[in-house]
């Protein structure tokens, strides 16, 4: 028997993950699987997971520069399909996968990414109907923001150039199509701003695949359409396609073509316009006339102005029915008076002292004053009775009582 | 400063608010006829005349 072969424990973990090296069937392994433990290492940027089934679990590791193209973003939870190889970790004698590029199980990478950023941007309210700039009525300037050599940008042109002339287009060439198009696009967003160079921004770019519009697909974009001052019309593929462009834009278009449509007034119907609200003030302005020349007229009709003789005649009158009216009370004012004075003068006749002297009565007086008691008579006191027809002059003989 | 034709439609429109209030003077709502009569023939004239012109981003940076 031979001495026992005695190893570190470094020696066990290099042979070990040689042996498994060795082994090409594990040099470039599909797997399927599903992700946990996932941590996204923020400072390096590499991802560290658990991949599992039903029954058995194995750690994965993805490098930065590997992760750095992932289009989705890796969740717990989320079937993949991964293409790695199998090593073994030396320092933790950890036996693991290396993932070189891993896909969603069942659904694109693109879609599931498309979805992701959707969801995200949602949520940050840069799609939110109320963050929506309005477009412009008639813009004087339209920024066109598009391939210098696409179909999309002739469409835009003649679109405008048919409906609404008088628009200066402001031209800004990007790519539309691969990697960088949308910094280009952004930096074509940013300027048109800085410079305050239009009233609208229309970005056009024709129909394509999902991978042709990628781009259009980009955060950065994203947040420079919401942050532009200027509106924004996008007008990318076709009216099927939807990009994130089309989300967050003021105003989303199925085509370039009906997005130059959107921008601008059709300018046969800014005629009828011109000429509607030019009818609307004359005839307003006629109705002010008319009403004025009516006033006129009816002052004109007025007595005053047609026979003025009217008003001395109007007094004429009015001062000889006070005249009538000034008689006739005065009139009435006599006779009432003079019955008056007739009743009193009966009456007065009637209380007369004569008329009582002649029933038979008489007035004895003493010294002028008349006596009405027999206590201011004495003996011998000289008086004289009054009688309706003469005076008789007597002494008192006796007093009685 | 020239006036655009976006300015004119929106005086336009402004002319026929004022007379539609219906409390102007005779004399204002003819000055606003004949101010009116003006901008209708301006907008006629400037769409009838309009040329589509086109400048690159890049020519407006630098006549900034």
């Amino acid at each position: 028997m031979q001495t026992p072969f005695i190893l570190t424990v470094s020696q066990l973990n290099t042979y070990a993950k040689s042996v498994i090296e060795q082994d090409e069937n594990l040099h470039n392994v599909f797997v399927t699987g599903e992700i946990s433990n996932f941590v996204d290492h923020y400072r390096s940027g590499h991802l560290y997971m658990s991949i599992k089934d039903s029954t058995s679990s194995i750690k994965a590791v993805m490098f930065a520069g590997n992760a750095s193209r992932l289009k989705f973003k890796p969740e717990n939870g989320m079937s993949v399909i991964i293409l790695g190889r199998v090593s073994i970790y030396e320092r933790d004698g950890q036996y693991q996968l290396y993932i070189d590029d891993m896909q969603p199980d069942g659904i694109g990478s693109l879609s599931l990414a498309f979805e992701q950023l959707k969801e995200k941007l949602a949520k940050e309210g840069l799609f939110s109907q109320e963050n929506k700039k309005p477009i412009p009525r008639i813009p004087s300037k339209i920024a066109v923001i598009s391939s210098p050599t696409g179909a999309a940008v002739q469409d835009v042109l003649n679109v405008l150039g048919r409906r609404f002339p008088l628009s200066e287009i402001i031209f800004a060439g990007v790519k539309v199509q691969g990697e960088g198009s949308a910094e280009q696009i952004c930096a074509a967003i940013e300027k048109i701003n800085r410079l305050n160079a239009a009233d609208v921004i229309i970005i056009a770019r024709g129909g394509g695949s999902a991978e042709d519009l990628w781009e259009f697909n980009s955060e950065r974009l994203a947040y420079a359409i919401y942050n532009s001052r200027i509106p924004v019309i996008s007008g990318v593929g076709h009216e099927t396609d939807y990009t994130i462009c089309d989300f967050v834009a003021d105003l989303r278009a199925p085509t370039p073509s009906a997005a130059a449509e959107l921008s601008v007034p059709d300018a046969n119907q800014q005629y009828f316009y011109i000429s509607s609200l030019m009818n609307t003030v004359v005839t307003l302005v006629n109705e002010k006339l008319f009403d004025c020349e009516s006033d006129f007229a009816k002052l004109c009709e007025s007595k005053v102005l047609t026979n003025p003789i009217s008003i001395v005649d109007n007094c004429e009158a009015y001062l000889e029915s006070l005249k009538i009216e000034l008689f006739e009370s005065a009139d009435e004012m006599l006779n009432s008076l003079s019955a008056n004075f007739s009743l009193l003068c009966s009456a007065l006749d009637n209380l007369s002292p004569l008329k009582v002297l002649a029933r038979g009565y008489s007035m004895t007086k003493k010294d002028e004053s008349i006596i009405c008691s027999v206590k201011d008579i004495n003996i011998n006191d000289n008086l004289e009775i009054q009688f309706c027809d003469g005076l008789a002059k007597a002494k008192v003989l006796e007093v009685l009582k | 400063m020239k006036m655009t034709y976006e300015q004119a439609i929106k005086r336009l429109e402004e002319i026929v608010t004022m007379l539609e209030e219906g409390t102007l003077s005779l004399e204002e709502s003819l000055k606003l006829y004949e101010e009116g009569a003006r901008l209708s023939e301006f907008c006629h004239k400037t769409l009838k005349d309009a040329r589509q012109k086109i400048i690159s981003l890049n020519e407006v940076e630098n006549n900034d």
